[in-house]
């Protein structure tokens, strides 16, 4: 929730016919085939589709991690498609939480040195880094762990850290893919009631991508079906 | 990022893979070894054979000799120079006009006679040779024994070691303290010529010995009071090796008969002249300013400043080879970083695309594995200068056992400056990054979507 989230936009991430095509040998893939989309700020929205929808694709884009071929994807004012790479970095070092599938914890590292990283890139003070990285992991849950390395956790416990990192640098929006892909049901829940509680009390937007229908009715405000790279069709949830 | 975090993820990388990137480090510090190695032998070779020259005491110094004796070694010059026969001869006035040139601290004439020293009732043989006060500057005096003389006209003497154990063969050293007694020649002026034949030559007489001389046999008492190993000076050999050591007013005031005495009394009228005057110089900087106001007076002059100048072009070509030679072994180990580096960014494939996911710029990730080049440049370099040392203290080692066997006393070949310390370091990081260019790029340039894909 840094100073630059104040902005007059009524939306927190917009999509204006966004395309992202990859060739492929002769032919073109066409991974996202012009998609507009509006994200209201504190919505908790799921993109759902087959895989090979173009559903990653679309979050990548939102994420900065990928640049469209065509259109423009806005956040808070800004347009992603013509940031520089050190602005995109920027950006998803200050705006953006990432939660992956399989989690992406660096395994040489303790979970509070996984959580720490991107306040090094963010070059956050040492002892604020510190104190910052405690009071996340404690949100999680794993304040009694903090010194151990992901190995040592279970997979739950392993995309908890990985929640708490995507917290670190209190960004506005959190980005997640396939969040409960490999975790079962249960633990699946458990992750992402925490995502729900945490987006609540600290007022972020929320993406998730899933192909799981039941868990998106469950904590999505709204579900976006996506299929061959178009948006099909979307649903509001009360 | 900021420095610090750039280092403590760059050495925490570093020690992930412990094996390979020691390997690397130790490829580096053999490189760097070896370059310093080199470059230490080249100073220490250069320091040796400017130490000697400069502990020969000829740095400093001009040997001045008349031109009406013997001929030169520049055959050129001569040629240029007017006739012997009209060249000053290097007298008495010579003597005072050169110690009044700027920058001369002393002029002192080489005496070197024969002469005999009586002890125990045996005669020896042996060259006896004047030394100045400045001489105890000189290395051989480096290891005297006993004491340098107590004045410069002092009835003392000091005896070069193969000279005393000649005459005590078991204990050389005891000598000192003792009383020996030198039987010499003595160059006596003849009152006037001794026949009815007319002098050749009446006018601008200036000694007391213009009609001719007489050698006459002398005994002096002196005392011993130092033995030394080598003789100083030892470069100008004009006539032979000197084994008896006086001070140089007491050899001039006993008024000793020289070889060139007899060149003097054929030409007859000169009076006394001397075959080399010996003028130290008070800076070696103005060597060569003093070396040509003498030879303005038309004498023949020598310096070693032109064989220091050929020397010290010699050491620069010496030292760029072995340069060139110890890093070779840098080169190789510069192609060991590029490899430990690549093999490195396709291993971590993965966390590269995972640190950009959550903020690294292209710019940090390339940071990050320079840094990791430097560190191992560093630690590199540090082991090197350790193993260079070790080297080198080995190199030492075997000289001295060489050289002790052959009974010289031993010597630094191999001396490591501190700027080398320095520079040797600043090198192999330089390097080391310089190998990190492509890897470093290589990482930067990784696309994260494929990476995170990548499973």
């Amino acid at each position: 929730m840094s100073a630059t989230q104040v902005s007059t936009t009524t939306y927190a991430v917009r999509t204006e016919n966004v395309t992202r095509h990859y060739p492929m040998g002769e032919g073109l893939i066409r991974a996202v085939d012009g998609v507009s989309l509006t994200i209201d700020p504190g919505e908790f929205v799921a993109l759902l589709g087959q895989s090979g929808s173009g559903k990653s694709t679309l979050l990548n884009l939102i994420a900065g991690l990928d640049r469209p071929t065509s259109g423009s994807v806005l956040v808070h004012g800004r347009d992603l498609a013509k940031m520089s790479s050190e602005e995109l970095a920027r950006y998803r070092r200050n705006d953006v939480g990432m939660v992956f599938q399989s989690f992406h914890l660096i395994p040489s590292m303790t979970i509070t040195e996984n959580v720490e990283l991107p306040m090094r890139f963010a070059e956050v003070e040492r002892a604020e880094r510190a104190q910052r990285s405690r009071e996340a992991l404690e949100r999680v849950g794993l304040g009694k762990r903090l010194d151990h390395r992901p190995s040592q956790l279970s997979g739950g416990e392993q995309q908890r850290v990985s929640l708490a990192r995507a917290l670190a640098n209190r960004p506005g929006l959190l980005l997640a893919d396939e969040p409960t892909g490999n975790l079962d049901s249960r633990t699946g829940e458990d992750i992402l009631n925490l995502i729900r509680d945490v987006s609540l009390s600290m007022g972020m937007t929320v993406v998730m991508v899933t192909h799981e229908r039941a868990i998106a009715d469950r904590f999505a405000q709204r579900c976006i079906f996506l299929a061959d790279g178009k948006l099909m069709s979307e649903e509001v949830r009360a | 990022m900021t420095s610090y975090d750039l280092l403590d993820l760059a050495v925490r990388n570093l020690r992930q893979s412990k094996l390979r990137n020691g390997l690397t480090t130790i490829g580096i510090s053999v490189g760097v070894a070896s370059l310093v190695a080199m470059l230490s032998l080249g100073v220490g070779l250069q320091q040796l054979a400017t130490r000697r020259l400069a502990g020969s005491g000829l740095f400093d110094t001009v040997f001045v000799t008349s031109r009406q004796d013997f001929r030169g070694f520049d055959k050129e010059d001569d040629a240029k120079a007017p006739n012997p026969e009209k060249s000053p001869a290097l007298d008495e006035t010579a003597r005072t006009k050169i110690t009044q040139l700027p920058n001369v601290m002393e002029v002192e004439p080489e005496i070197r006679v024969m002469g005999e020293v009586v002890a125990n009732g045996e005669t020896h043989f042996g060259f006896v040779t004047g030394l100045p006060m400045s001489a105890r500057e000189n290395e051989a005096f480096d290891n005297l024994k006993g004491k340098f003389f107590s004045s410069d006209n002092a009835d003392e003497a000091i005896l070069l070691m193969d000279f005393a154990k000649e005459l005590d063969a078991k204990d050389p050293a005891g000598l000192i303290g003792k009383d020996i007694t030198l039987r010499y020649g003595e160059r006596q002026a003849l009152a006037q010529e001794p026949s009815d034949r007319p002098a050749m030559n009446g006018e601008g007489s200036s000694g007391g010995d213009d009609y001719g001389f007489s050698v006459v046999r002398k005994q002096q008492p002196l005392r011993v009071v130092g033995v030394i190993d080598q003789e100083p000076y030892g470069g100008m050999r004009t006539v032979s090796r000197g084994r008896i050591f006086l001070p140089v007013r007491t050899t001039e005031r006993l008024n000793m008969a020289q070889f060139t005495d007899m060149r003097s009394s054929l030409r007859g009228g000169s009076g006394k002249t001397y075959m080399t005057l010996t003028v130290r110089v008070k800076d070696p900087a103005k060597v060569q300013a003093v070396q040509d106001a003498i030879s303005q007076m038309n004498f023949r002059t020598f310096s070693v400043l032109d064989a220091t100048k050929s020397l010290r072009r010699f050491f620069t070509v010496l030292d760029l080879f072995l340069g060139i030679f110890g890093s070779l072994a840098l080169a190789v180990a510069t192609l060991a970083i590029i490899n430990t580096l690549v093999m490195a960014v396709l291993e971590r494939r993965r966390e590269i695309g995972v640190m950009k996911a959550i903020g690294a710029s292209d710019q940090d990730v390339k940071k990050l594995f320079f840094t990791e080049a430097g560190a191992m440049g560093f630690f590199g370099g540090v082991l090197g200068i350790v193993l260079g040392l070790g080297i080198g203290k080995a190199i030492n080692f075997g000289t001295g056992i060489y050289l002790h066997r052959h009974q010289l006393p031993s010597e630094a070949v191999w001396v490591m400056p501190l700027w080398l310390v320095g520079a040797a370091i600043a090198f192999s990081i330089v390097v080391s990054l310089a190998a990190g260019l492509y890897p470093a790029s290589r990482a930067a340039k990784l696309d994260p979507v494929q990476t995170l894909k990548y499973e």
